[in-house]
């Protein structure tokens, strides 16, 4: 146990997260998780680290840490600006920070969660086989029983510390997959978000920007709607209002039609489900959703653009782009190929420090 | 009703799972195909298989999409539910499932210490339901009741089975705090609360047993398809199976 990072300041929630806890569903509990999973695992792989080490999810930035220790660290996720010691360092890159330095991470350009992951990984006691903090359950985190980080909190590493299961891969390997995350990332948010949108006051303003395409797969209950209803669903654009959590994010727009009522017998909460309760306004679940739900589940949000969910902010709009189950399997195969192929990695070299970079744009 | 006519039907959760839906009603029939083919799913150790939830009429299988494409965890599952999803041969089955009538070993007990400061609403309950106090105790340790499924919070039983006579409606404010191991009535529903949690139902006792302890694996005491039975204890016994004041 070595202590490598002091939290002076958390910004809006920050928590410790891995890639989750599945297989407890149907005791009660939900997999909580990172949000942006990829996200999490380039951060961890440009660290050094195995693609599900515990990292911590910074939510909307304004995060301060000092080292405590020599540290390697990376960041990937949303796009915002990081300092060591007041100089800028990119993000999506591998960096470091000697004992003493304090790294800041800015509110971000586009996007919501961004992952630290520090090189050798995050020790916390692991409940259900998952150090993910689940704040709703009291389950997790840096004292297990779901607390997010505040003011004063240590991070340390674990001993042994966390290193790769397999063998190192390549730079250029890790960075491939990274730039494939990025430019996903990139693509979807930098004309959907401006540094400013994560205000209230932005919301409306934010209409001007194009709709985030979010590719779903119809069912389980697509059933229990009117033509005219799944018309709405898939032609319609939706609003992220501010209830829009770990749990859940809840939309505004057209009501969609329900053929019989909003209730159903409470069955399972599959991930991305998209319920519409009475109102008829969509509620996309994420990952600390409850475990079963009353309200029909009109589609489920493909597995390829799950993580994109993690970056949505109020007042974003959103259209589901409806696709078989199998198509939607094989963008996620597609996507996977891409992100294996060689990319353009580079290293770059700031004040006498070499970065490997996935991906860059300066502004 | 639902019989075993009716074939299930199988419904996309996205495409990294799939909904088996035995049916469209709370009964214990369904119930106990619902939990055969659970059964059978955790016990085929499937590698690709990453989450299976059982519920009042379904279960919901997630599944790997490294490991298996959705077209092939479709026929994986339809060939396993043709194969479990099938009447017993005795026809004790059914039977069994609807009567209740099972082997009482099986059955977990769970001691209730009724009344008093563990249960603040059993007058309550009493009056609205113009029983004695003594009457609902008596009606609510009465029948073996079938835990449909784990919900709502880590070790949350939905149970099935209570007598319509104590039913009585939620209060009309939640408390902020239900201590762990309170019984209490919703309407037509009764539960034990695994943990300390806000809570609207009429509070009638207390259980000593720790329903979820995240410590362990199995966390909770109490899973789908479980039969259970409470048995009325008094306050020195409450306290001697290591309740808490």
């Amino acid at each position: 146990m070595a202590n490598v990072l002091e939290v002076v300041n958390p910004g809006p929630l920050a928590t410790l997260q891995d890639l989750g806890r599945p297989g407890w569903m149907k005791y009660g509990v939900p997999p909580s998780g990172a949000l942006d999973q990829e996200g999490l695992a380039v951060a961890n792989l440009l660290a050094g680290n195995p693609e599900g080490a515990p990292g911590i999810e910074i939510t909307y930035g304004n995060f301060r840490a000092r080292a405590l220790a020599p540290l390697a660290a990376a960041c990937a996720g949303a796009w915002a600006p990081i300092q060591i010691d007041g100089v800028p360092v990119l993000p999506w890159a591998a960096f470091s920070i000697a004992p003493g330095q304090v790294v800041s991470i800015g509110a971000p350009v586009w996007g919501v969660r961004l992952y630290l992951a520090v090189g050798g990984g995050i020790a916390a006691q692991p409940v259900m086989g998952s150090v993910s903090t689940y704040i709703r359950g009291a389950l997790g985190g840096i004292d297990g029983q779901g607390r997010a980080l505040r003011a004063g909190d240590i991070i340390t590493t674990p001993d042994p510390p966390a290193s790769p299961r397999a063998p190192v891969a390549p730079a250029g390997s890790v960075t491939a997959r990274a730039v494939a995350a990025l430019a996903r990332r990139q693509a979807a948010f930098t004309s959907a978000h401006s540094p400013a949108s994560a205000t209230a006051s932005a919301i409306a303003s934010a209409s001007a920007r194009h709709a985030i395409a979010i590719r779903v797969v119809m069912g389980p209950q697509d059933d229990h709607f009117t033509d005219a209803g799944r018309r709405t669903f898939a032609r319609e654009e939706f609003t992220l209002t501010s209830k829009a959590d770990r749990m859940g994010l809840r939309f505004e727009g057209p009501a969609i039609e329900h053929a019989r009522g909003a209730d159903i017998i409470s069955d399972g909460m599959p991930p991305g489900a998209i319920q519409i309760p009475g109102d008829g306004v969509p509620i996309i679940m994420l990952a600390d959703r409850q475990t079963t739900g009353g309200y029909p589940k009109i589609a489920c949000v493909a597995r390829v653009d799950l993580d994109l969910l993690a970056h949505l902010r109020p007042g974003d709009r959103v259209r589901f782009v409806p696709l078989s189950a199998q198509n939607a399997h094989e963008a996620l195969k597609q996507e996977q190929v891409a992100s294996g192929a060689p990319g353009r990695a580079l290293r770059i070299r700031i004040d006498g420090i070499e970065h490997v970079v996935a991906l860059f744009e300066l502004e | 009703m639902s019989s075993y006519e009716d074939a299930p039907r199988f419904l996309w959760a996205g495409d990294s799972a799939v909904v088996i839906q035995f049916g469209n009603d709370i009964s214990p029939l369904l119930a106990s195909r619902v939990h055969r083919m659970t059964g059978a799913l955790e016990g085929a150790n499937l590698p690709w298989l990453a989450e299976v939830l059982p519920s009042y009429r379904s279960v919901l299988a997630q599944f790997d999409p490294r490991l298996i494409s959705p077209t092939a965890a479709l026929e994986a599952l339809g060939d396993i539910v043709k194969a479990v999803d099938v009447p017993d041969q005795s026809g004790i089955d059914s039977d069994t499932a609807q009567t209740g009538a099972e082997d009482e070993s099986s059955v977990v007990t769970i001691p209730v210490c009724y009344g008093g400061q563990f249960g603040p609403d059993l007058g309550d309950v009493a009056a609205h339901t113009r029983l004695s106090p003594e009457e609902v105790i008596a009606l609510h340790s009465e029948p073996l009741y079938l835990v449909y499924m784990i919900g709502f919070t880590l070790g949350f039983p939905y149970l099935g089975g209570m007598n319509p006579r104590i039913a009585t409606p939620r209060l009309a404010t939640s408390r902020t705090v239900v201590p762990a191991g309170s019984v209490g009535i919703a309407g037509n529903q009764t539960g034990v609360y695994p943990s300390a949690s806000p809570g609207g139902w009429r509070l009638i006792g207390r259980t000593p047993l720790a329903l979820a302890d995240r410590s362990v694996d199995p966390p909770c005491l109490l899973r789908a398809g479980n039969r259970i039975r409470f048995v009325p204890v008094d306050e020195p016994t409450y306290y001697a199976m290591g309740g808490d004041q």
